[in-house]
């Protein structure tokens, strides 16, 4: 009760509510009593400080009130104008980061773009090698002279209809469809002026390029020469869906003027350097393969093989089949009849080769 | 009127906690302290702060009777913006501006530092306020800040008297003195 009192004598004291008497009275009474004089000396400046909080929050609403006035004149910049006022800021804020970023990632790009593509440029070029024999060497083709005068002699009558040129690469191609239609590596045709294929028994026709497409690196040929007769009954099918790992593969191709056959397994679902429209596949091929049909054990053509990995062994990349169907797609022509039956099925592979040979060419040209 | 009766005018109003002072004084310098803090990574929030608490400063200092301006209101703001703004700026370590160090400021330590002190003593009475709990909150902020009369807050919060409403208030004003000194004296 005492301190009530005394408390509320300090207060009366300083709102100077109290009267002249009790002030004399109130004043002796800190004068002697050193506790009471404490008590208030304190109490005094917390009252000051209470009075104070007490002060500037009356003054900070009146500062909201005229500041929310203003923002409601739009003297005061409301919303519409923090929205660029941000942007002013963030560009303040970071323009000399912004700058200094710019510039590296400038540089940054434009080297790594021109080392990379140096880079790559030139290892592509020596890592990836394109399947066609450009080496046919003078003693083959001395051979094949020989060969020819021999058949001159022979028989002078049908040579007449072989046409006779110098060829200067080898590859492989495979019929899509009886009419003449011959699937080939884009690369294999590229550049070429004549192009002759030539089927197991030694019938050579002209051919010339119909569709070819570097980014895939796939090309139709189509028999011009007249002399071709329809074929029927491909045996293979060309499915559209992707083979599976390890599915057991083998090839038929013209490394040699013989046919070749070679056999692997599918390593990887994509081909070089992640390329999805290509798989990895492990057979031993040579230059002349390319453009050379890739089956597997039932007789599907699941690829086309174009090329090999230089400095690694059996790395070999082939063009998936479904590329040919987006090829006829692009194409537009309906003439081209892809093969819908497969007759290789279950048969062993000696069977299937025999069945298969008469459909896989050699491709040459100059 | 001369500039300088003006100002001092104004200067009475804000002393007052008159909304016409306040208002004016607003008008004539708010743009001028959005525009350089904007152009010193700030947004326009950051704006109405710091002009604000500017004004706090300018209250202050308005109530003092001794106080005359030394210069231009608005390059007296201007200075103490620019330094509570510079202060902030170093607080949130933000990306350090280029300031025109001598560009029409004046100096304003002194405000500065017992303005901190304010805000500081603000902040206790604020928080010990918040700690103290119903009813005691409520009646000393109507008797102390509303300057409500006791037999009003008599009624108000269903005392029977005036005196007992006293003697409540009396006993949670201790209660806040006791909080408010305790963090008081940390702070010291």
């Amino acid at each position: 009760m005492d301190d009530t009192l005394l408390l509320d004598a300090i207060e009366r004291y300083r709102n100077g509510e109290m009267s002249p008497q009790e002030i004399i009275f109130f004043e002796e009474l800190r004068k002697n009593n050193p506790d009471i004089d404490q008590l208030a000396a304190e109490h005094n400046f917390f009252l000051g400080e209470l009075n104070k909080f007490s002060e500037i929050k009356a003054y900070r609403h009146n500062l909201n009130e005229v500041e929310n006035k203003l923002i409601t004149e739009g003297t005061i910049s409301h919303k519409k104008a923090n929205r660029k006022a941000k942007i002013i800021y963030l560009w303040n804020r970071y323009r000399r980061t912004i700058a200094v970023a710019a510039c590296i990632a400038g540089l940054v790009s434009i080297s790594t773009a021109t080392i990379v593509s140096m880079y790559s440029a030139t290892k592509k070029k020596e890592v990836i090698m394109p399947l066609v024999d450009h080496k046919l060497n003078q003693v083959e083709n001395r051979l094949n002279q020989l060969e020819t005068k021999l058949n001159d002699a022979s028989t002078q009558a049908k040579t007449e209809a072989a046409p006779k040129f110098e060829a200067n690469f080898r590859a492989t191609g495979f019929l899509a469809d009886g009419d003449g239609y011959i699937i080939t590596n884009a690369h294999v045709v590229d550049n070429a002026k004549n192009i002759i294929v030539e089927n197991k028994k030694g019938e050579q026709f002209y051919a010339r390029p119909v569709y070819a497409d570097k980014t895939t690196d796939l090309a139709i040929l189509k028999i011009t020469d007249t002399s071709f007769k329809k074929v029927v009954n491909l045996p293979y099918t060309f499915p559209k869906t992707s083979a599976e790992l390890g599915e057991h593969i083998f090839t038929l191709g013209y490394p040699r003027e013989e046919v070749v056959y070679g056999e692997g397994y599918l390593s990887a679902k994509s081909g070089y350097y992640g390329d999805t429209t290509s798989y990895q596949i492990s057979i031993s091929v040579n230059p002349g393969n390319s453009g050379a049909p890739v089956i597997n054990k039932n007789g599907d053509i699941i690829g086309i093989i174009s090329s090999k990995e230089t400095n690694a062994d059996g790395v070999v990349f082939a063009i998936k089949s479904k590329n040919i169907y987006t090829a006829l797609k692009d194409l537009k022509d309906d003439s081209i009849r892809l093969p819908l039956v497969n007759s290789l099925k279950g048969l062993d592979r000696v069977h299937q080769i025999q069945k298969l040979e008469d459909f896989v060419y050699m491709v040459k040209g100059n | 009127m001369n500039i300088y009766e003006k100002e001092q005018a104004l200067l009475a109003g804000l002393a007052a906690n008159e909304t016409n002072a306040i208002e004016t004084i607003y008008r004539e310098n708010f743009t001028t302290i959005q525009a350089f803090i904007v152009k010193n990574n700030g947004y326009p929030e950051d704006a109405r702060d710091i002009f604000q608490e500017a004004m706090i400063v300018l209250f202050e200092k308005a109530k003092l009777k001794s106080f005359v301006l030394s210069c231009q209101l608005k390059t007296y703001l201007y200075s103490i913006c620019r330094r509570l703004w510079l202060k902030k700026l170093q607080q949130e370590s933000r990306y350090y501006p280029a300031f025109e160090l001598t560009n029409e400021a004046v100096p304003v330590d002194e405000e500065i530092d017992a303005h901190e002190k304010l805000n500081a003593n603000f902040n206790l009475m604020e928080q010990a306020l918040n700690k103290i709990g119903e009813p005691c909150k409520s009646i000393l902020d109507a008797y102390y800040i509303q300057k409500k009369s006791m037999p009003e807050i008599a009624e108000t919060f269903g005392y029977t008297n005036a005196d007992n409403a006293k003697t409540q208030k009396y006993k949670c004003l201790v209660r806040l003195k006791k909080i408010f000194f305790a963090q008081y004296k940390n702070v010291e």
